[in-house]
Parts: structure tokens; sequence; C-alpha cells
């Protein structure tokens, strides 16, 4: 398991908020260094869609139909793309939204907790038409859903 | 210092929606400026949204998210005048902490 992953396992085995703050207050962590240090980079800087996947840990997913993606079927501007997730499978924690032709697939990746409903929004940039995959994850399950977004060029809709 | 964010949080039922907009370049790394020369990545790596002073969301953010990245959380249990709380870090350090309540 990779350094930070088992990080971001302790702080969350550290369990609730309250046992970070204490900490941040306690001065053992700044806000800040504890922010930047989570950044998965090793998903994030990937190359490709696997080495995305790996980073985030999901090396099997199955697809599912109660985890749904919006986005439109043509994107005029691929500056702009708008993108809709919503997952109805029970105790989703984190979605994760990732486009397969970007250099760097891996989008973002959301962690829900107290309360946050696994329904995210986002505006993406697509360098190229492409897949764009939606990883949920829950009860330490991958799930995905995944469509096409063509991206014209010249935004005459053609 | 980054733009300040806009920030409206309005209760749906018995869910709060919550959308969010981020005045940065988010720029990818890969952009060449005229003289051919690469212009660096800066970009959003971490965000966190609060409400009512719990975190709800815990967001990374790699470089293919839009510039100027808008967001939409969805938040049940909050009630009608709780304070969201947003921040966001860059690649470069800079951070921005905006909030708004819940109308």
């Amino acid at each position: 398991m990779e350094m930070n992953v088992t990080r971001r396992t302790v702080l969350r085995g550290a369990g609730s908020l309250g046992a970070l703050s204490a900490l941040i207050m306690a001065g053992v962590l700044k806000p800040t260094a504890a922010y930047a240090a989570e950044w998965n980079k090793a998903a994030f800087e990937a190359k490709d869609t696997a080495g995305a996947l790996k980073g985030l840990g999901a090396a099997t997913t199955a697809d599912s139909n109660d985890l749904m993606l919006k986005v439109p079927d043509i994107a005029e501007n691929g500056a702009v793309v708008p993108v809709d997730v919503v997952s109805k499978i029970p105790n989703t924690s984190s979605i994760a939204i990732l486009v397969e032709k970007n250099p760097q697939p891996l989008c973002a990746q959301f962690d829900f907790a107290n309360g946050a409903v696994a329904d995210v929004s986002a505006r993406l940039k697509m360098g190229q038409t492409s897949l764009v995959k939606a990883i949920a994850k829950a009860d330490g399950k991958f799930y995905t859903a995944q469509k096409e977004v063509k991206v014209t060029v010249g935004g005459c809709g053609g | 210092m980054a733009d300040p964010m806009k920030i409206r949080a309005q209760m749906k039922g018995d869910v709060a929606e919550v959308r969010i907009l981020m005045g940065h370049a988010m720029e990818t790394g890969q952009r060449k400026d005229a003289a051919g020369k690469t212009i660096p990545a800066h970009f959003i790596q971490s965000m966190t949204v609060e409400v009512g002073g719990k975190k709800v969301i815990d967001g990374q953010i790699g470089t293919s998210v839009s510039r100027n990245p808008v967001f939409g959380f969805k938040v049940k249990g909050a009630k009608v005048g709780d304070k969201v709380v947003v921040s966001w870090v860059d690649n470069k350090g800079d951070k921005r902490t905006d909030e708004a309540a819940v109308a």
C-alpha cells in the first residue's frame, strides 16, 4: 500500500472530524498541511485511466445501474463540460470523475460525510471526444458508470 | 489573493443544495504561451465544505476541472441559517475560505 493511502486511512481511522480537529488544535497538524498532504498525487498525475484507478485503489470495479452519470452527448466547448453524478448505491462514501482521453484522466474525487448526499455536479475540461467515467465507492467496493461525450472543434455544433 | 468564491446554499425540502463558484485559472501545465513556453500548472488541489460546523465534503481536484470551477453538492440534515464554509488550496499553496448561510 502506498504511503499517502496509508495516511488517509489513518486519518479516516481516527474517525471523527473531532479527532482530526483536536490534532489541528493541538498544533500537531496545520490545516493546510493536512489538506496538501492528502492530495493523491499518484492518482491525479496518472497518464491513463488504469493508472488513475490504481491510484484510487480501485483495481476492480463493477458496472452499476444505480450510479447515474449525466453528461451532454455533444459538448461544443470542451473547456466547460457540465457533469452530474448521482449514486443510489447504499453507503456511497466517495465519487470520482475521470475523462479517459485527457492527459491526466482523473478530474476530481469527493468524499462524503455528515449527511452529504452522493450527488455532485462539476464542470470538466475535455481535450477531445472521450468516455467520461464515474467511480463510486461504497462499503469498500468500487462501481462505475460511463458515457461518451463528443467534443466538437470550432464550436459550430457540427 | 484569489477572488472571493460565490456560494449559494438553499433548502429544497430536507436537503440543502450548495453551489460554489471558485475564481481560479486552473492552468493545466499543458498549454504553451505565444513564445512557445509551457505555462506552468496552477490549479486547485483540495477543497472542503462544512455545513453547520461539520465537514460534509472533502474533495481533491486535478487539472481536468474547468477554469473557474463550479461545484454542486447536496446535504441532508441542514437547516436554514446553518453556516456554510468552503475552503480550497491550490498547488502553489494559495488558499481561500469563504462563508455563506443556508437560505
